[in-house]
């Protein structure tokens, strides 16, 4: 995998936490390796969006992955749910089902982006430094681990 | 022929697999006969439901799937590891996500339904109005099969030739 500047918290440069919800273990994995290669720690992980919501109030996240088709409930209401509660949330949507209607219900629930799957790590770094804005920092030079 | 219906599943299944197993893929066998089809091994079948209706079983023999899974997890993955399934499955749901971004992006709005394990020796045949192709992509894996069958809504159907009619 390509080499990226560690991303951290400005507030108190520690690594950024995700929650990551997927119904695939697989899928889950991959992104997992994908956070880890950015410095990231992954906080929770989720297999359906009903324990997305109770995930969330456990670890309370920085970022949330959510992919769209899954059981119990599908991304697009556990990320509605969510940002309910939580008005602070972000949660960037991950799902192989990329058209137009999907991607604009997310984001008029309120989520912050859409990642298309097969997911490439450089698009996901790209839209979490997007989404967390002045809130994070890139460290170069840093390899990840270091910054924990 | 209904190729408009199943290029879009050709090309995701090309770009999908060359994108996951980072590898070159090549296009093999495309047929159109039902009756040489047979299960290779491990089978995810989806369900498609819209105004295109069908379903789309991708197969792999037990030795490819354990070393797509493998490819996939970067870690060895035995033929019997519940890993296996999962990655399948994964693929699969990877494979027809995009196809069906390609299609709703030219009009067609449809359901699809999570993977289910394919336990059946043959897939469907074909008929007047439903396409059924058995294709091929070779990969450094293996080969990697994807039966597709498609038709149209009826309802539908007669619904787009009314709005292009009028």
């Amino acid at each position: 995998m390509e080499q990226f500047a560690v991303l951290i918290r400005s507030k108190d440069r520690q690594p950024i936490r995700y929650l990551v919800v997927d119904d695939s273990v697989f899928a889950r994995k991959n992104v997992t390796k994908m956070i880890e290669a950015f410095g990231g720690k992954v906080a929770g992980e989720a297999g359906d969006g009903l324990t997305a919501i109770t995930e969330y109030d456990r670890a309370q996240p920085d970022i949330v992955l959510m992919d769209i088709t899954m059981p119990q409930m599908e991304g697009i209401e556990a990320a509605e749910r969510i940002i309910r509660q939580h008005s602070d949330a972000r949660v960037i949507m991950v799902s192989s089902v990329g058209y137009q209607e999907n991607i604009v219900a997310a984001l008029q629930k309120g989520a912050k982006h859409f990642v298309q799957k097969p997911v490439k790590a450089e698009v996901l770094y790209e839209v979490i430094k997007y989404v967390m804005g002045e809130d994070a920092v890139a460290v170069e030079g840093a390899a990840a681990g270091d910054s924990k | 022929m209904k190729m408009e219906l199943i290029q879009p599943f050709i090309n995701a299944g090309d770009a999908v697999l060359s994108e996951t197993l980072q590898c070159s893929t090549q296009i093999g066998d495309v047929n159109m006969d039902e009756e040489v089809y047979r299960r290779k091994g491990m089978a995810a079948l989806i369900t498609i439901q819209g105004d295109i209706e069908g379903r789309v079983i991708l197969d792999l023999d037990t030795k490819t799937a354990a070393a797509v899974a493998t490819a996939l997890m970067g870690s060895p993955v035995a033929e019997t590891d519940p890993a296996v399934q999962e990655t399948i499955f994964e693929l699969s749901n990877l494979i027809i996500g995009n196809a069906v971004t390609t299609l709703n992006d030219q009009g067609f709005r449809f359901k699809i339904h999570p993977p289910e394990l394919h336990t059946a020796e043959q897939g469907i045949h074909s008929s007047e109005d439903t396409e059924a192709l058995v294709m091929c992509l070779d990969t450094p894996s293996g080969s990697v099969y994807m039966n597709i069958a498609m038709r149209y809504n009826r309802r539908r159907k007669t619904e787009r030739a009314a709005v292009v009619g009028s």
